[in-house]
């Protein structure tokens, strides 16, 4: 599908939208995100960007923590960030 | 874990829980069985309450609460919170007819995280003449955006065929008005109800190759603003629809009385031992009964399917769709371009009579 990638500003502020849900699930083997009629299985680091996404962190302070929690470059961070935050909004999973 | 028959044995994701065959529509197209269950045999509360924790327990992460109209069950509250407490992400499929706004507000108040309606068609003479039913696309429309209101997620679900797939792009604008978050285009598949009615809602070649090119063109169209998901039209496909997943592999369904099923059409194959609720818990149904352990995993398969590279992609296809058509139900699904029965799929869509629907009664 060819299409724009959508803006992430470093001022939003991320939460997962009504209807969608991260839950731990032994029985499925870790970590699963729920959403209408659809399951997803993040990996490691969605699970970790996804954390902080409570509705009160900006996309820099929730960049911030991840490149201090993790020793990470921040540009890089900043980069996964943004591109996995854009990609769930267009999946309706996540508002910005 | 194994399954009786040594297979590898997955764990289910999801549950379709038939609450009742009881609704107010008669929509030709209707996927509960031709012989429909009694109000009579329906399980009670308590027992449904067990079937979700059970299906927790066994590692189930959805519940689609279904029917019939489920809005016809008056301990649907309860029920929809018992799924909740399960704990399960609770998902109510109704026809938005027969289910009141007050009762929406108490579901969402109980825990139910998304709600999908089905609207017939983007025209309401048309959406009614489906449903058999004088005022249901108003009232649709009416419990749709009380759904928003609740701030429930909505799924609108369009079941296409002959008399609406020129449609599609205007059901996808009266969803996004609406302020749906996804919209299901759902070809008719042809079980149930639907196969007495093949002939009067098979949409021609034509529409269905239109269809997929709209429905591609409206999902870069609304890229981002409304999710698009679309159902092939088995009969026009070169390959089968892995059906539920495989068979016991991913889902399970529980019919009204409480005989659980492998996927909801399970039942027209004839031979297959079901077991209920009543008498087993969930997981000894999913590890033992007969009807699960007969199709699962490949040992099952006759050629082409037994050596075919995509025999774990779209498990030789749907099991009952064989057996409708071929009355073998371990033959390939037809609808494969590799099946010896390929060409009967095209003869089959080929008939298409203007006869009045056989509605679901």
């Amino acid at each position: 599908m060819n299409t724009t990638p959508r803006i992430v500003s470093d001022d939003s502020v991320p939460r997962l939208r009504r209807g969608v849900r991260m839950v731990d699930s032994s029985a499925q083997g870790g970590t699963v995100l729920l959403a209408p009629e659809r399951v997803f299985k993040p990996d490691p680091i969605a699970i970790e960007i996804l954390k902080r996404c409570d509705g009160t962190a900006t996309v820099g302070a929730i960049v911030d923590d991840l490149a201090a929690t993790f020793s990470a470059p921040r540009e890089r961070v900043l980069v996964d960030v943004k591109t996995l935050l854009g990609s769930l909004a267009d999946k309706q999973l996540l508002e910005l | 874990m194994a399954a009786g028959n040594g297979q590898v044995l997955h764990k289910p994701l999801g549950l379709l829980a038939e609450l009742t065959h009881r609704c107010p529509l008669g929509c030709p197209y209707c996927s509960n069985p031709v012989q429909l269950e009694r109000r009579s045999d329906e399980l009670d509360t308590a027992t449904w309450a067990r079937v979700f924790r059970e299906a927790a327990a066994l590692g189930v992460l959805q519940v689609h609460i279904s029917g019939g109209e489920p809005g016809a069950r008056r301990d649907l509250v309860e029920i929809v919170a018992a799924a909740h407490a399960g704990p399960l992400y609770t998902n109510l499929i109704t026809s938005g007819v027969g289910l009141s706004k007050e009762t929406l507000a108490a579901l969402a108040e109980v825990g139910l995280d998304h709600v999908q309606i089905s609207i017939q068609d983007s025209q309401a003479a048309s959406a009614d003449t489906i449903a058999g039913y004088k005022g249901a696309y108003a009232r649709k429309n009416a419990l749709a955006a009380e759904a928003v209101r609740l701030g429930l997620p909505l799924t609108i679900n369009m079941v296409v065929h002959r008399a609406n797939i020129d449609r599609i792009e205007e059901m996808v604008e009266q969803a996004l008005r609406l302020a749906a978050g996804r919209i299901e285009i759902a070809h008719v598949q042809y079980y149930g109800w639907a196969l007495e009615n093949r002939a009067a809602l098979m949409p021609t070649r034509e529409q269905v190759e239109r269809a997929v090119e709209t429905v591609e063109a409206l999902r870069v169209k609304h890229h981002g603003r409304i999710v698009i998901d679309a159902v092939v039209p088995d009969y026009y496909a070169r390959f089968p629809k892995p059906c539920v997943g495989g068979w016991g592999r991913r889902s399970l369904n529980v019919t009204p009385s409480g005989r659980v099923l492998p996927c909801h059409a399970a039942e027209v194959i004839p031979g297959l031992e079901f077991w209920s609720v009543r008498d087993h818990s969930l997981g000894e149904i999913w590890q033992s009964s007969p009807a699960f352990n007969t199709f699962r995993g490949t040992d099952w398969m006759q050629e082409p399917c037994a050596s075919c590279s995509r025999r774990e992609q779209d498990f030789g296809g749907c099991r009952c769709q064989a057996f409708l058509l071929t009355g073998d139900a371990r033959a390939t699904d037809p609808v494969c371009h590799l099946a010896p029965n390929h060409a009967l799929t095209a003869e089959l869509a080929a008939v298409q009579e203007e006869r009045p629907y056989v509605y679901r009664r």
